[in-house]
């Protein structure tokens, strides 16, 4: 097992950005998703988001572990 | 009613305990850590059962009662830790398997080989694992006395619910954490959905609605600072990054991480849990409809249940107490466990009986399991902080190591005097901080302020003392991930 790729690394650094840093733009009552406020709709569709992330990085890193293995 | 439902559901909980251990044989690897054997699915039940705590049931709600805005960090760190432990923790796995880990001072040891550090992090381990436990011990007796319509006091629930916690902790070890967190979990889910979605349903005829009248009449309460003065931007951005980096560096983690059959099933885990906290924004509509239906409450982490009391039958209100009773009981068995354990192997063994055998290792921490038990029963019986700060001082000391591990597995400079100097300077920020109420400090979590100084510190003393620091340590030549890859290249 390598250190993780670039390429995984940055997969992981999107939810950090949409979830944490972005904070000011999006803590907001409106609009309204289904009558829920903004900031907690936008977390809401973020726990999702960041599943789908992982699943990336998660193919990613499999991917270049079977290749690695392959090659030797 | 109530009060015998919950009694129930605590008895099928605790025999469940006692089944999981049954017929097998408990040395130390098979009680600390399952003997490695976890699959996907038991593991994927043991993290969330540990995320899944007395915490999120009322800690959250109750913030979301008295605080609101700033109680949507609870919502974003769990994302977040999971990406770190996604990185992390699989390699931690590795290097547990290659080295016999059960703990997480024993990485320390084969990282760093100081015999200071060690001590420092089994301490640091045991002294944030305490105000955790107190939390799901207090949370307990909230719980059970609301429950029971004040027919047991908060203290004797503490007290029984304690002694099931040693007992069966005693007997069976992780096994019996990882079986009852499935009774658990289903329960939980049930009862945050059925809350989430009939108290607005009830009372405001859908959740839209519901909104529309907590924004007319506390138009501030839900963006931040909300009903806070000093919890901003500043302070969610520091706070979110405090607790997701100190989400996996829990010795209790550590310890479950080691119990799972493979890396990859570790890795799909973190995949995974996310789309467990799905569930939490169901308990802030709770806290929420609170703000409206029983205003003015003193102890904000009594809405949940005073809402679920006012609305639902006394059945249910005995369901959802079982249900609370359990997701306190599952983590504090866990966390006595993982501080026993630490205590025993790493902290006893090395400084007073270097001959210690494992057996007698394992029969010290199963006593200290209840020493440790006793003496959080006493915190809790004695103290009346919120359910969120004790979690917040927790992650302030824990998140302190993270240092140590993250540069421990990529950076191969980073020394056992570095880590040492950095974790020293941290914990004393930390601590200082917390006890002369200076957290924010200047609108940052003070927790994080020590950890950015304690990254710095472990840094700069680790390019420093590269070579003062062969004098600590032989082994940091060639440290544990560097062995690791040239074994597999």
């Amino acid at each position: 097992m390598r250190p993780p790729s670039v390429g995984a690394l940055m997969l992981g650094l999107v939810p950090f950005v949409g979830i944490c840093f972005t904070v000011r733009f999006w803590d907001r009552l409106e609009p309204r998703v289904l009558g829920i406020p903004f900031n907690l709709a936008w977390l809401i569709a973020w726990m999702v988001l960041c599943t789908l992330c992982l699943w990336a990085a998660y193919r990613m890193e499999n991917a270049r572990e079977s290749g690695g293995h392959g090659t030797r | 009613m109530s009060l015998w439902v919950i009694v129930a559901i605590v008895a099928l909980g605790t025999a469940i305990g006692f089944l999981a251990g049954r017929r097998r044989e408990m040395d130390l690897e098979q009680w600390t850590v399952g003997g490695r054997r976890f699959g996907a699915v038991l593991m994927y039940m043991l993290l969330a059962g540990e995320l899944y705590t007395t915490f999120a049931f009322l800690g959250a709600s109750g913030w979301a009662y008295s605080r609101g805005g700033p109680s949507l960090y609870i919502l974003a760190y769990i994302s977040l830790g999971c990406v770190v432990s996604f990185f992390i923790m699989p390699r931690i796995w590795e290097l547990g398997r290659r080295h016999g880990m059960q703990t997480q001072p024993d990485f320390f040891a084969a990282r760093y080989g100081n015999r200071f550090l060690n001590g420092l992090v089994c301490v640091v381990g045991i002294a944030a694992v305490i105000p955790y436990l107190q939390l799901q011990i207090e949370g307990l007796g909230i719980i059970v006395n609301v429950a029971s319509f004040g027919g047991i006091g908060r203290a004797p629930a503490m007290v029984v619910s304690v002694g099931l916690l040693v007992a069966f902790v005693w007997a069976s070890g992780i096994r019996a954490v990882a079986w009852i967190s499935v009774l658990k979990d289903i329960l939980m889910i049930v009862a945050a959905l059925a809350i989430g979605i009939a108290i607005p349903h009830i009372y405001f005829g859908g959740i839209g609605p519901m909104f529309a009248a907590l924004l007319h009449a506390r138009p501030g309460h839900l963006t931040m600072p909300g009903a806070t003065k000093n919890l901003d931007h500043t302070w969610y951005v520091s706070t979110v990054l405090l607790s997701s980096l100190g989400y996996c560096m829990w010795p209790h983690y550590f310890a479950s991480a080691f119990s799972a059959r493979s890396a990859d099933v570790i890795r799909r885990n973190a995949v995974i849990l996310p789309l467990y906290s799905l569930t939490l924004p169901f308990i802030f509509f709770a806290g929420f409809a609170a703000v409206l239906i029983v205003p003015g409450l003193a102890d904000g982490d009594l809405s949940l249940l005073t809402m679920i009391r006012k609305t639902f039958p006394a059945w249910f209100l005995g369901v959802a107490g079982g249900a609370g009773a359990l997701t306190a009981m599952v983590p504090a068995a866990v966390l006595v466990l993982t501080a026993a354990t630490l205590f025993a192997k790493n902290l006893f063994r090395p400084a007073f009986a270097p001959t210690m055998s494992d057996d007698r290792v394992a029969r010290l921490a199963r006593i200290m399991v209840a020493i440790i038990g006793i003496a959080s029963l006493g915190f809790a019986l004695f103290s009346s902080a919120s359910l969120v700060s004790l979690l917040l001082i927790g992650y302030a000391g824990v998140a302190q190591l993270f240092p140590g591990v993250v540069l421990g597995i990529f950076w191969r400079r980073a020394t056992a005097a570095g880590v040492l100097s950095g974790l020293v300077a941290g914990i004393a920020t930390a601590a200082s901080l917390l006890l002369t109420h200076h957290d924010p400090i200047l609108g940052w979590n003070a927790g994080f302020a020590a950890l950015c100084l304690n990254f710095g510190v472990t840094i700069f003393v680790s390019f420093r003392g590269s070579a003062a620091s062969s004098e600590f340590a032989g082994r940091t030549d060639e440290p544990v991930g560097w062995q690791f890859t040239k074994h597999h290249t």
